[in-house]
């Protein structure tokens, strides 16, 4: 029977990123994920890895840029401005097609915001931010045993695709603390195979170059398109999702991350006056769980989309459902809690068709 | 007869398309016979900037990165502590360094770690086309202060050596010139401790190497004299020549 | 007799070791190589003492010194 612990969210991420082989870490101080970096501190030397507090976090996701190329499992954390700055150092990372993992602990923003959890990075974590044709594997937990168990994933989608990989929580994840069960056997990096395009030691074989460019006409033409095709690979094989009582649903919930466990309440609270909800929980935010939305959308004819941001993964939905079904829009930016009331009251009008739909059906 | 210089294994047969008179030609094959002749090529590691030098991972003979532009220190420092037994260099020239990378070099001497970093100070900024650099002159023209730098608008040129050298992390600073033969001899000799104080164990080294750039310093490419003398007479004065630091010097005695 | 030879392939025309040499063996040649440069040539006929300081500027590996 598996051991369970009580841990503080960012501490389970940071356990979790070095029992799937993380043994290089480098990060700044940020509010809400400052465990995160103080853990690793500690942590990294207990199990022969290293630790770096960065001058910033331009220069800690360079560090890793660094560490990533030669085959070692590194990590870097932050939370929404300082993901912002690392945004040139993942551009490079996926251009150089180094599987290196972040973890973001959003809050408020845009700009300094405040220090409470949001969900408002969606767009940056899924639509690049960086500069460039790219993708990251993004993973959305919604409790601190997925926090502590998705840096295995991440690690290991990293590794057989080559690309950068990113858990994306929120303030509220990272502080809240709840018993975490370690699904996955410990890796000791040890036992792992050095990537065949690992950095160190040339003696005895050809030298190896990573790097982002490519002058020659053509070349970054070439260099993206077979990235393409692990993209797909990844669209095909790695989505992942989690849906609740979606068999009979007439109003299903999309939401992932803190702001699926309050749609649980709302949707418990929903059934319990007779209205038939769901829920479709996006785990994978890319690759974003298109086709199960589009085979929901021939039958449910209305979505509520409920994030703590403007409205940034309803456009994913309603880019899905194109048109099928109606969908809605609950959305609280700046870091204010949705309640699972509000959510009802939402649900109320959409029923009464009082609700001003944000993409109707066609 | 016999040959009495032969091309570094450490440097891969190809033409370098530096400019004629430049002085990164110079100083990549003094990093190559250094490597050559403490035989780390087999585990070093090197770090290319944005710059001029950019295609350095194409010229060395060793496993090099290309990274972002004055973030090598922070490369370095990843690979480094990632694989302690990698020797690691970080090739940059003045913007790279002293420009937008400042907080990674000022950092990577405070933590004291245990790279080598090559610093290719030309006063000017090369693959852009010639703008002004932290360290241009006073006074010298570049395609953003055409008029010559003036310090209402610009400040003055920063001297790196010296304001690292007042970092305890820091435990070897030189700055040498490749315009003469002579300072290629010394340019090597401290490429060379650089090195060899990665090997063993010291701490972080830079060698800040005044190198020339007839391109857009605009001065004749077939006349090296017109370069040299601007190192000669307008760097030297600023830049002067020597060690800045040298914490092994007591481990010496 | 040392000789110092030029590979014009790779000399580039920079002419620093001309300024270097310090017996001034060194000249320039009136022919252009196939990248458009007039290289140096060859050390003039027993001119060449070895000193190695054209070996130590030239940036391009394009000198060759025998001894």
């Amino acid at each position: 029977m598996a051991e369970k612990k009580l841990m503080k969210g960012n501490e389970a991420l940071a356990e979790g990123a070095i029992r799937a082989g993380c043994r290089f870490f480098a990060g700044y101080p940020i509010t809400p994920q400052n465990e995160i970096p103080e853990y690793m501190s500690w942590r990294l030397p207990q199990v022969g890895g290293a630790f770096v507090q960065a001058e910033s976090e331009v220069s800690a996701i360079n560090m890793v840029y660094g560490a990533g190329a030669t085959g070692v499992r590194c990590m870097t954390s932050s939370s929404s401005p300082g993901m912002s700055l690392k945004q040139e150092g993942i551009s490079y990372a996926a251009g150089a097609d180094l599987p290196i993992f972040i973890g973001n602990v959003m809050r408020g923003g845009p700009g300094l915001g405040n220090i409470a959890g949001a969900q408002g990075d969606y767009w940056q974590a899924t639509r690049g931010g960086g500069h460039g044709d790219y993708r990251c594997f993004v993973m959305a937990p919604n409790c601190v045993t997925e926090l502590g168990n998705f840096p295995h994933k991440c690690f290991e989608v990293a590794f057989k695709y080559r690309l950068p990989s990113m858990v994306l929580a929120d303030g509220i994840l990272g502080q809240m603390m709840e018993p975490v069960e370690f699904k996955h056997p410990e890796i000791d990096p040890k036992t792992l195979t050095e990537p065949a395009w690992a950095l160190g030691k040339c003696e005895g074989r050809d030298k190896r170059i990573v790097k982002s460019y490519d002058l020659k006409e053509g070349g970054v033409e070439i260099m993206v398109n077979e990235r393409v095709q692990r993209y797909k690979a990844i669209e095909q094989s790695e989505v992942l999702y989690e849906e609740q009582m979606i068999e009979d649903a007439d109003i299903v919930l999309v939401a992932y991350g803190i702001s699926s466990r309050v749609c649980v309440a709302a949707m418990k609270q929903a059934r319990e006056k007779g209205l038939k909800v769901g829920l479709l929980r996006p785990i994978t935010l890319w690759p974003f769980p298109k086709a199960r939305l589009i085979e929901l959308s021939k039958r449910v004819k209305n979505f509520l989309v409920v994030e703590m941001s403007l409205g940034q993964m309803v456009e994913d939905v309603a880019l899905a459902i194109n048109g099928r079904a109606n969908v809605h829009l609950h959305a609280k930016p700046g870091a204010s809690v949705i309640t699972a009331d509000e959510v009802c009251k939402t649900m109320d009008k959409i029923l009464k068709k009082e609700a001003k739909e944000y993409a109707a059906v066609k | 007869m016999q040959l009495l210089n032969k091309k570094p294994e450490s440097l891969l047969d190809v033409k370098m398309h530096y400019c004629p008179g430049c002085g990164h030609g110079i100083i990549h094959r003094l990093v190559a016979e250094v490597m050559d002749e403490l035989g780390i090529r087999g585990r070093t590691v090197g770090v290319a900037p944005v710059g001029c030098a950019v295609f350095a991972d194409t010229y060395f003979n060793c496993d090099m990165i290309q990274g972002p532009h004055g973030r090598g220190p922070a490369e370095a420092t990843g690979i480094k502590r990632a694989k302690p037994d990698t020797i690691v260099f970080s090739y940059q020239g003045d913007g790279d360094l002293a420009s937008i990378g400042m907080a990674e070099i000022v950092h990577a001497a405070i933590r004291s770690e245990n790279i080598t970093v090559i610093f290719v100070n030309n006063a000017i900024y090369g693959m852009t086309g010639g703008q002004m650099a932290p360290t241009t002159l006073m006074g010298q023209k570049a395609t953003t202060c055409v008029e010559g730098r003036n310090a209402k608008q610009a400040g003055y040129p920063i001297r790196m050596s010296e304001m690292l050298a007042t970092i305890d992390g820091a435990t070897y600073l030189e700055r040498t010139t490749v315009h003469t033969a002579p300072g290629v001899v010394k340019t090597k000799m401290a490429i060379k401790k650089a090195f060899q104080n990665q090997i063993d164990g010291k701490g972080f080294s830079m060698v800040e190497i005044l190198s020339m750039c007839p391109t857009n310093w605009g001065t004749r490419l077939d006349n090296p004299s017109e370069a040299t003398k601007f190192v000669a007479e307008g760097m030297l004065p600023v830049f002067p020549l020597g060690v800045y630091k040298d914490a092994c010097a007591a481990d010496k005695k | 007799m040392p000789k110092m030879e030029v590979d014009v392939d790779k000399c580039k025309g920079c002419y620093l070791c001309i300024q270097v040499c310090p017996k001034k063996c060194i000249e320039k040649s009136d022919k252009f190589s196939k990248t458009g440069y007039y290289p140096a040539k060859d050390s003039k006929e027993g001119c060449c003492i070895a000193c190695l300081s054209c070996v130590r500027i030239c940036p391009d590996l394009a000198i060759k010194v025998y001894k």
